[in-house]
């Protein structure tokens, strides 16, 4: 639905090594980072508290390789993107209609507000006394805790949308569905895009609680076990695996998107 | 097609009062009068995206329009730009794209565009739109004065080689002058038709331009 592959001779020829250049930022700060830690380990030198990265590594590999890590990992990751979806797409709704509609808007803000002001943990606890304990209940609890967010993100950028092009659409009679694709989706975009962000930032943390509260798999649950056994290492293992599972998605699934969907503004 | 408009307000302050015309197949109609006078009101109201106005309007067909800003989707290629609003063909598009110069320019992005050419790629949709009756608003300001007298002479040129109906909102004599057949003249509050002229095609512009200019004073 974005713009097609263009040639664009200005601005491509200096990214590579920008690009280049970046990424060894990036993992220079990520060595420093984990240096850091082994040295606090070595420091602290007992590792039922803080164990050093590389036997934190080695629980990792033992747990890859006998198939548990992949099997909680998965399970943590259905669930996150089962809620995201749920969330980006009713969110994106309630936004676009809160946005173009003041009446709608006076009428539900209150609602919105409320929702949004509406502790994580009170929308877990009651999914799970109302919906079951079941997996409904658990992508529903991190689905309701993230629609209001992107719903004011979304109706922001509804709010700002320009009249001008929308007089176009209807001098011109566009249909509804070219409307939506041609002129308000892209202006929404970047507004989608940052909720998009800040929601997977959130909505996996928000699934780990879940998991803790009430359910028999996935890093959550993988975390609490390990926690009441005051295994710090296998806490770190869960931890660590998963934060890589998210940035992977955020830097080869969101960011790429991202790029492709603001083309134009680079040509 | 006829219009009719009996009045229009906004809020309390009643912009339009009784304007009436019609128009024949073909007949190109400058509305000149000072600016804020309503004449983009009225074009609007013609334009259907204001409905809230008493009187009727009768026989305006399919429509397409120029407006003030090029008013393009800069998400969107030049050529996605004429076919998308339009519904028309890509060889129709590449057509219209190469009757106002812009040949070849499909694949760019209208940011790639300079102002003059972003406006002859909206003059370009609306002529692709095949409309039975075709809108301008202001369509040629904050243009430099050669790049005006350019998008001037290939409007006149596209309008009078289609055989185009199209109403003409300007401030300019000269404009009006030169692109139109008929001139309607706005004045008072609430507006009002204060003269409609059909111009004498015999006559130079100069000639006309002046006539008009004299009609305005009174």
């Amino acid at each position: 639905m974005w713009a097609r592959q263009q040639p664009c001779p200005k601005a491509c020829s200096t990214r590579p090594v920008a690009r280049r250049s970046r990424g060894v930022a990036t993992l220079v700060s990520i060595a420093a980072l984990i240096a850091t830690w082994a040295v606090a380990a070595l420091v602290v030198a007992d590792q039922n508290t803080l164990p050093t990265p590389w036997a934190v590594g080695a629980i990792i590999w033992k747990e890859a390789a006998n198939g548990t890590l992949w099997f909680h990992l998965g399970a943590t990751l259905m669930r996150v993107v089962a809620a995201f979806v749920l969330a980006m797409s009713i969110g994106a709704v309630l936004g676009l209609a809160l946005g173009r509609s003041d009446r709608l808007n006076s009428w539900f803000d209150p609602w919105v507000l409320v929702f949004l002001n509406l502790p994580a943990l009170v929308v877990i606890v009651l999914c799970y006394i109302w919906i079951g304990l079941n997996e409904v209940a658990a992508v529903a609890a991190v689905a309701v805790n993230k629609i209001p967010m992107v719903t004011v993100m979304i109706r922001e950028g509804a709010r700002a949308l320009d009249p001008a092009l929308d007089d176009m659409g209807r001098v011109f009679r566009m249909d509804r569905i070219a409307v939506l694709r041609h002129i308000i989706a892209p202006q929404l975009a970047p507004h989608f895009a940052s909720s998009a962000r800040t929601g997977m930032a959130i909505i996996w943390k928000i699934v780990l609680v879940v998991e803790l509260l009430g359910r028999s798999n996935g890093v959550g649950f993988q975390i609490h076990l390990y926690f009441s056994l005051f295994d710090v290492g296998h806490v770190l293992a869960y931890a660590l695996s998963f934060t890589a599972v998210m940035l992977a998605v955020e830097f080869w699934i969101l960011q790429p998107i991202e790029t492709r969907a603001s083309k134009w503004r680079r040509a | 097609m006829k219009i009719a408009v009996r009045s229009k307000n906004f809020s309390e302050t009643r912009v339009l009062g009784e304007v009436s015309f019609a128009l024949a197949p073909g007949q190109v109609l400058a509305i000149v009068g000072p600016s804020g006078i309503g004449k983009s009101t009225l074009l609007r109201i013609i334009a259907g995206l204001d409905s809230r106005f008493e009187g009727d309007l009768e026989g305006v067909g399919r429509i397409s329009m120029v407006f003030q800003e090029p008013t393009l989707l800069p998400w969107r290629s030049v050529l996605e730009n004429i076919t998308l609003p339009t519904g028309c063909t890509e060889d129709a598009a590449k057509k219209a794209l190469a009757d106002v110069g812009l040949e070849g320019r499909g694949g760019d992005f209208p940011g790639q565009l300079s102002l003059g050419q972003q406006r002859r790629l909206s003059l370009a949709r609306a002529i692709a739109a095949e409309p039975d009756l075709m809108l301008m608003d202001e369509a040629f300001v904050s243009l430099d004065e050669a790049t005006g007298a350019r998008m001037r002479a290939l409007t006149s040129e596209l309008l009078s080689k289609r055989g185009q109906s199209a109403v003409i909102v300007t401030h300019d004599v000269e404009e009006a002058v030169q692109l139109a057949t008929r001139v309607i003249g706005l004045d008072g509050a609430p507006a009002q038709i204060v003269f409609d002229e059909v111009l004498d095609e015999s006559a130079d512009f100069a000639t006309n331009a002046a006539r008009i200019r004299e009609m305005q004073r009174g």
